[in-house]
């Protein structure tokens, strides 16, 4: 039977119910990453998607913006445990890119520019769940937040919402991107904690 | 030496703790030889992401997962990433 | 009494040293004895069984059952709040250690010696420069203490006094606000800091660098740019900012 430390336990925070197990709310948005920041110009950035038989779909910037877009304002969560309300985003639905490619693959692994990858089951994209998205609050999405566009699959943990994208890759079968080659769970649902392996 | 409440990323020195709950002594002057890119380095060296439940050590020269450390009500488990050799000297 | 690691502990006095920092005094029955620089696990149990564990540094070194830790308080934090501002002597708390073979400093060495604490990063290095002046080994040793204003420093006292008294040279760094009369810059530590107060690389020093990771690793960068060998410079990272 542990110690107990009189008085201990007064200051934690109270479990709120708008927000996962083990999150913790924050006003700042944090900026976490395993390297440097990409710096990607517009005039070559493209974003493609491949299928299970390698036949390619893809886009220019100007071609991505003539694209139906929305808003979208959403809560995020960190797997380190902060989370933000109410954010504003604006970006393609992914609904809308999927509709360009022929596929039957069950799984997604999104790349970005400096070689992050993430993987993301592709019924996880569709139904409006993810958007590559372009801009935060207004503003034109600031590269040290994945600009000049990210994914942004909300529902996950956030590491899965891959900065600097550059196109997804469709696969048969799961497989692991950086962060879940590195300790982190394949599938990553904030609601049932699914931070680790 | 953890920021409160949420996961920081520190050093070995941090995880002494929760590698003393694995291996029942002090691990962090031992040195780990990474298997991705050779470094050799003491583990109180390594990049530790650190929470209650979770450290998860990589090779400071190259960034792979060394190994990840897990705790919960059932205990601790180490779990080998590319960590190649551990080096007593 | 120890359990899975965890000695039951009991707090004997509390010192409030800053306006964010206190020392705490803890007894630990069976304690086995710490080397200068390590750190304890100390790990709180509230009445519903909700439980923390953090890591302090020890001020503290030697075989006495009684040690000694330095809690900088974090606003909004679980754990250093309570023991900066809640605890009182007689309250208990588990301990585990000491722990970190690394971080440490023993007394026999030929090599000079230089500590470089950034704000609550001093702890364990006022456990060294203790063991060495308790050795007769402070000449071989110097500090830089980097803080943000006079009032910030923890153990300031203790360690001017020994400066002036056989203990270790200190160099003091102010980032924001320097103390009146002040004859120095302000700022952060640089290469021309490090260069004017440093042991010089080719007396190759062993360094030892503690504090948040991002002044760690400003200053590690900084060394090995003027020259000291990467493998002479030992580093201990807080989290946070």
């Amino acid at each position: 039977m542990a110690v107990i430390s009189r008085g201990f336990g007064a200051r934690r925070r109270d479990s709120d119910p708008h927000l996962p197990p083990g999150q913790y709310l924050t006003e700042d948005f944090p900026v976490l990453s395993a390297g440097p920041t990409p710096r990607i110009d517009t005039a070559v950035w493209r974003f493609g998607i491949r299928n299970e038989a390698g036949a390619e779909v893809s886009w220019t910037w100007e071609e991505f913006l003539a694209l139906p877009s929305e808003d979208v304002h959403t809560d995020i969560h960190c797997v380190t445990r902060w989370s933000k309300l109410g954010t504003s985003w604006r970006g393609v639905s992914l609904d809308t890119l999927l509709d360009a490619v022929d596929t039957d693959a069950a799984y997604a692994m999104a790349h970005s520019y400096g070689g992050y990858t993430t993987n993301v089951p592709v019924d996880e994209l569709r139904d409006g769940q993810a958007w590559i998205a372009y801009e935060f609050d207004g503003e034109p999405l600031d590269p040290e937040h994945g600009g000049p566009a990210r994914l942004l699959v909300p529902h996950l943990y956030f590491w899965k919402s891959a900065k600097w994208v550059r196109g997804l890759t469709l696969m048969d079968d799961d497989e692991p991107g950086f962060w879940e080659q590195n300790g982190y769970n394949m599938h990553g649902d904030p609601w049932t904690e699914e931070r680790y392996w | 030496m953890r920021a409160e409440n949420a996961t920081s990323t520190v050093d070995g020195n941090a995880a002494a703790g929760m590698l003393w709950d694995v291996f029942g002594t002090d691990v962090t002057a031992l040195v780990g030889v990474c298997g991705g890119c050779g470094a050799a380095v003491p583990f109180a060296e390594t990049v530790v992401e650190l929470d209650e439940a979770a450290a998860i050590v990589r090779c400071r020269s190259c960034t792979h997962t060394l190994f990840t450390v897990l705790r919960d009500e059932q205990g601790v488990r180490l779990i080998l990433g590319v960590l190649h050799e551990i080096v007593r000297e | 009494m120890t359990v899975g690691g965890w000695s039951a502990a009991r707090v004997v006095e509390v010192d409030d040293v800053t306006s964010s920092a206190r020392v705490l005094r803890v007894t630990v029955p069976g304690w086995p004895g710490s080397d200068a620089g390590q750190h304890v696990d100390i790990r709180l149990t509230a009445e519903d069984g909700y439980q923390a564990v953090r890591s302090y540094s020890l001020g503290s070194y030697g075989p006495s059952d009684t040690i000694e830790l330095a809690v900088d308080e974090i606003p909004d934090g679980e754990v250093s709040p309570y023991l900066v501002r809640d605890v009182l002597p007689g309250d208990e708390l588990e301990v585990k250690g000491p722990l970190g073979g690394y971080f440490v400093w023993r007394a026999g060495g030929a090599e000079p010696v230089q500590l470089i604490a950034g704000g609550s990063g001093i702890v364990p290095l006022v456990a060294i420069a203790r063991a060495a002046k308790d050795a007769g080994a402070a000449a071989s040793l110097r500090l830089l203490y980097s803080v943000r204003t006079p009032d910030d420093a923890i153990y300031r006292d203790e360690l001017e006094r020994g400066a002036a008294d056989g203990g270790v040279a200190v160099t003091w760094r102010y980032t924001r606000t320097a103390p009146t009369g002040w004859q120095g810059a302000v700022g952060r530590v640089d290469t021309a800091v490090l260069r004017a107060s440093v042991w010089a690389p080719e007396a190759q020093p062993v360094v030892y660098v503690c504090g948040p990771t991002g002044f760690v690793e400003h200053v590690a960068d900084a060394l090995v740019e003027l020259g000291h060998a990467p493998g002479r410079i030992k580093t201990e990272r807080f989290g946070g900012a």
